[in-house]
């Protein structure tokens, strides 16, 4: 695997010119093949390890945000998992036949890429969940009767419902939207002829979804959904804005404390780009094994 | 379910069918019967409504008017009814069409533990069978990709057969094949033709339109313009455009 995103180098070179090329003028473009950002990022991420090694100040600092670094992780893994769902329900209804699944599916997906993400995990944290609260509480009142007067519907207060499980959801929903369009585009990208190959046979809609299309085009959508994992680790850093104790809420309540801004929000984004290009290295990997089965079978 | 249904009923009956799309009338108040164990050969020049008879039989396209019965089995917008009909009726098509992420032994199981609910060792064992009726039993463990375009479709068609279907229909079957692995398909359906199934094939083949048909059917503009014997047909057809699309194709 080549880390490479350098100029490319012509496939060919003309047979008259190897003759007369120098020796440096070879190294130069040696030189100009290597993956430079990399070993840039490499410099200051030793650079930093030393520091964290060597001064007393940086070892606080990340012993500081290792403590929200759970916090980033499960939310980041969680909320990821439930916008897969979402989306592959909202993806499936975008390619509907029926009009009101299909209706609900787009509406669903262009309200969300509409509104920034920041803007919905505030609605939905003050708004949406509060509603649903007194939703089930206006149940609880109604099933009284068959529950009892204090019965966990009727008793539930917002409160009970943490930041963090709201930002959860909020991301979720807010990836959903997007996971649902390339959920779609994947299942479009397989032939017409797949679909009525399997009806001819006899097989329901869903079978042939299920059995037939959905392999294939999540197998194609597969890259885009490594990069959406990647965007949501970064995204899970809006959820300080609720105070969720993540690694960025960390790093703010740190960096307020001592005045060290400088130092303090290096640390933090170095921290995310560690993780997402480890992250994006294994998207690249996963690519290239799905672009060499490809080959395989076509 | 049908064992009891008389022997000359015909296996499809096509009344008045029509398919509009959009401005385009591609099939024009067609009417059709193919009785059982019979081949119907349609033949025709292209954009002639052919494949689009083909597709209502098994109602890939809906008909815009018109009625279809399938083994006695009245086609309506039903769903449990065209499910059940589709079952019955095996089809063929120009792209093979095979599911690429599937072995060859799996395209022609899948549909069988579906839809047909076998064991996966019954489905095995009737997919081998198939599978050494066309003549490719070696090619089980294959992706479709690593064979040839002959062997895809003697696949597709080992998938269709698999299910047991009453009535095969083939669509151009060998038109998106090289010249040298044509015969290969052709015969394959020949043999399949003798065994007494019914078919409808729609294809330019003129060769096996003559060796192997019980009638033609000559197709233009989206109507029926002449149904004959092959004999007939082809010695002596009783159409002006008949002629004329036979003078071009067999010169």
């Amino acid at each position: 695997m080549s880390l490479t995103t350098g100029p490319r180098q012509p496939a060919a070179i003309p047979l008259d010119s190897t003759a007369d090329r120098s020796a440096q003028g070879r190294f130069v473009d040696r030189l100009s093949q290597w993956p430079w950002w990399l070993l840039i990022i490499v410099f200051f991420g030793v650079l930093i390890v030393w520091n964290v090694m060597t001064s007393e100040l940086y070892s606080a600092i990340f012993s500081r945000l290792l403590l929200g670094i759970g916090i980033t992780i499960f939310t980041t893994l969680v909320a990821y998992g439930l916008a897969i769902v979402i989306g592959l329900v909202a993806g499936l209804g975008r390619v509907s036949h029926n009009p009101i699944i299909f209706n609900i599916a787009t509406l669903y997906v262009q309200v969300i890429r509409g509104v920034p993400i920041l803007v919905q995990l505030l609605v939905i944290a003050f708004v949406i969940v509060p509603i649903v609260i007194d939703a089930v509480n206006w149940l609880g009142n109604v099933l009284a009767p068959l529950l009892g007067a204090e019965n966990f519907l009727a008793r539930t207060q917002p409160q009970d419902v943490p930041f963090l499980t709201r930002c959860i959801i909020a991301l979720a929903i807010a990836y959903g939207g997007f996971q649902a369009e390339t959920f779609r585009a994947g299942i479009q990208s397989i032939s017409k002829g797949q679909m009525e190959a399997a009806r001819s046979l006899g097989m329901s809609y869903l079978q042939a979804m299920r059995y037939v299309i959905l392999p294939q085009a999540i197998r194609r959508v597969l890259p885009p959904l490594g990069n959406d994992f990647i965007a949501m680790l970064k995204d899970s850093s809006l959820v300080s804005v609720l105070g969720v104790r993540d690694i960025t809420q960390e790093a703010r309540l740190y960096a307020s404390a001592s005045f060290r801004f400088l130092e303090t929000y290096t640390s933090l984004a170095f921290l995310y780009l560690a993780m997402t290009i480890v992250l994006s290295l294994g998207v690249k990997w996963l690519e290239n094994r799905l672009n060499n089965e490809g080959r395989g079978q076509g | 379910m049908n064992t009891m249904r008389p022997h000359d009923e015909p296996m499809i009956v096509i009344k008045h069918l029509v398919k509009q799309f959009g401005n385009l009338r591609a099939v024009d108040d067609v009417s059709l019967t193919v009785g059982r164990g019979k081949v119907t050969v349609i033949i025709g020049p292209s954009g002639s409504g052919k494949s689009t008879v083909l597709r209502c039989i098994n109602h890939l396209e809906t008909p815009t008017s018109g009625e279809i019965w399938v083994d006695g089995i009245h086609l309506t917008h039903n769903a449990k009814n065209i499910n059940a009909v589709r079952a019955e009726v095996g089809m063929v098509f120009q792209q093979f069409n095979l599911f690429p992420h599937l072995t060859v032994l799996e395209n022609i199981t899948l549909a069988q533990r579906v839809v047909r609910k076998r064991s996966e060792a019954e489905a095995r064992e009737i997919a081998m069978q198939q599978l050494t009726r066309v003549g490719i039993p070696e090619k089980a463990r294959a992706y479709p990709s690593q064979l040839s375009g002959g062997q895809q479709q003697r696949v597709a068609i080992a998938r269709a057969l698999a299910m047991n279907p009453k009535i095969m229909l083939f669509d151009e079957p060998t038109s998106a094949l090289d010249p040298e692995m044509i015969k290969e398909v052709l015969d394959v359906m020949l043999e399949l033709a003798r065994s007494g199934m019914t078919m409808v094939v729609v294809t330019h083949e003129m060769g096996f339109a003559r060796n192997a048909a019980d009638e033609i059917v000559f197709m233009d503009h989206g109507r029926i313009i002449e149904q004959n014997t092959p004999e007939e047909f082809f010695t002596n057809p009783r159409e002006e455009r008949a002629r004329a699309f036979l003078s071009q194709i067999l010169r």
